[in-house]
């Protein structure tokens, strides 16, 4: 059995520390993440899993910059693209100018967003369908364009808050070998967000398991399975299976303390 | 050796999973298909066209039950060869010419006027709560009402005419445009400043072309109160040398000229008409491009 050589060089990308963060005032705060400890190296796929309320997507908003904590560090090393469960492409453009749009905001000029755009839609395999409107493409299509949206930030970190949570097996399948391929061609970071414990261990370096309010860093688990990998391979379900143990472990705590404090 | 055996391996599995996607893609395109343009034509037509026998029809009925003397309400019978002399008539078109222009000139001002203070309530919390609701109150009131304060403003002159017509259509154009731009689905917003838009830019490229279908919608209103205000203003602001639609109303009626008078109003019918449809199909161009309405339809 051959192991892949680690890729994940020694600067950290993203450092959370003693991060905390809580909605609302007084006796009604909701306190979503406590004293959150994460760090995250160059080039590294993490996979941030948890139940509900476990302050998944308030991390991504933390690290992306579009929330600040209530205490603690947040230090990001490099520019950050974001992407949701919904591909959120813009319907009054097509799917070329969607990918264009941020190199525009970037003003660079025109036949350089072109010539970038179709290669993007070339890497995620939508080469000639730039001209298309979203609407006329498929859930996974339409995620694809989303890929293609942000990596025309020139972003070294991809944030991806359930990005296939929406989509069929098979076209998720599918899009995680994307995904993969995408990743170690481009040597990005990426801090991926998902209650499905079996896409985690399929795709990660490393699966960040969080406890729900508040949410705090459970256990993590490194993924030491060669790549290219495949969701139903022994492995894969074996390491997911542990993980799972663990998650319902944390969600049991909560049955006779309804209020999580 | 052993490299270059796992470079061909990748090279393989990159090209099945290439054809995996686009045959996925094949099985989950859309395959929309078109009616021919003649059927499409006639759907849409044949109900507008039966309407309108319909309305004739009953129009012809009221005649005929002898309600009214036939010259102070003639039928269709009269009404349309009247309507025909009167498209061929030089003067009566020169009328039309005039009050299109003041229809034009009042709506395009009203236009600039209405877009203006609408992104201005739109982006500033102060305005909004200021005039926000004046801007509704405005839009509520009919636009006769203004005149006896435009004219002791402008006398009897074309610019008491374009005040209301102003008045009458930029509040609804305002709030169209202000409507549109709350109702930005904030997805989209944090998709915007996710690709790095801020500011004039999130607008520019978010914000106004999300608002663009709930601005033509204040768009098509803001024209049917300015055509509305124009008539009301033309009845009463009567211009010497300035012949309008109005005023030919006006005097078909000083004449007893019935069968004159309703084939004038049947014009300004559909004048409202042609406009309106107008703005309906941009509504409906721009749906279609976002996807907003089934293909089959």
């Amino acid at each position: 059995m051959t192991i892949t050589a680690p890729r994940v060089d020694t600067t950290t990308a993203i450092s959370l520390r003693g991060v905390s963060k809580a909605f609302g005032h007084g006796g009604n705060a909701v306190v979503a993440l406590e004293g959150i400890n994460l760090d995250v190296a160059r080039g590294e796929f993490v996979c941030l899993v948890g139940a509900s309320g476990c302050g998944k997507s308030t991390s991504l908003n933390l690290i992306a910059g579009l929330d600040r904590p209530t205490v603690g560090d947040v230090a990001v090393h490099g520019r950050t693209a974001l992407m949701f469960q919904e591909a959120a492409l813009f319907p009054w453009l097509t799917v070329r100018d969607n990918v264009a749009l941020p190199m525009r905001l970037a003003g660079k000029g025109r036949a350089e967003r072109h010539r970038r755009a179709e290669e993007l839609l070339e890497s995620v395999h939508l080469g000639g369908q730039g001209g298309r409107r979203p609407h006329e493409l498929s859930g996974g299509m339409r995620q694809r364009a989303a890929l293609a949206r942000a990596l025309a930030q020139d972003a070294e970190i991809l944030l991806m808050d359930e990005p296939f949570g929406a989509l069929d097996a098979m076209t998720r399948d599918l899009l995680h070998d994307e995904l993969e391929q995408v990743w170690s061609s481009t040597g990005l970071t990426i801090v991926f967000v998902t209650h499905n414990v079996r896409e985690a261990a399929r795709l990660s370096d490393r699966i960040v398991l969080l406890t729900s309010l508040p949410g705090r860093v459970a256990d993590e688990f490194p993924v030491a399975i060669a790549r290219p990998r495949r969701i139903d391979s022994p492995e894969v379900m074996g390491l997911a299976a542990a993980v799972t143990d663990r998650l319902r472990a944390e969600v049991r705590r909560h049955s006779d303390d309804p209020h999580g404090n | 050796m052993a490299t270059e055996v796992h470079t061909e391996n990748t090279d393989v599995s990159d090209q099945k999973l290439a054809e995996e996607i686009a045959g996925l893609d094949a099985l989950e395109a859309h395959l929309g298909t078109h009616p021919s343009r003649a059927r499409r034509i006639w759907t849409t037509a044949w109900p507008k066209l039966a309407a309108i026998a319909l309305a004739l029809g009953v129009w012809q009925a009221v005649v005929w039950s002898g309600w009214k003397e036939e010259f102070v309400l003639p039928g269709p019978d009269k009404v349309l060869p009247a309507l025909f002399e009167l498209l061929g008539d030089g003067d009566f078109r020169y009328a039309v010419g005039i009050t299109m222009s003041r229809a034009v000139t009042g709506y395009i001002l009203a236009m600039l006027i209405g877009s203006v203070i609408g992104l201005a309530v739109a982006r500033v919390k102060l305005l909004r709560s200021a005039v926000g609701s004046l801007i509704t109150g405005l839009q509520t009131m009919p636009s006769i009402a203004w005149f006896p304060l435009a004219i002791s403003l402008f006398g009897l002159t074309e610019r008491a005419i374009m005040f209301v017509v102003v008045l009458g259509a930029a509040p609804s154009i305002a709030n169209g445009l202000i409507g549109g731009v709350d109702h930005v689905p904030p997805l989209m917003v944090r998709a915007g400043r996710m690709v790095g838009a801020k500011g004039i830019g999130l607008y520019r490229h978010v914000i106004l072309p999300a608002a663009l279908p709930t601005y033509i919608g204040g768009l098509k209103q803001g024209w049917a109160f300015a055509w509305r205000s124009l008539m009301a203003g033309e009845l009463l602001v009567i211009l010497a040398n300035r012949p309008s639609i109005g005023d030919q109303l006006q005097f078909a009626r000083e004449l007893a000229r019935s069968q004159q008078m309703l084939a004038i109003m049947i014009v300004i019918l559909i004048i409202g008409i042609i406009v309106d449809t107008i703005f309906g199909r941009a509504d409906v161009a721009i749906r279609r491009r976002w996807g907003l309405i089934d293909p089959a339809t």
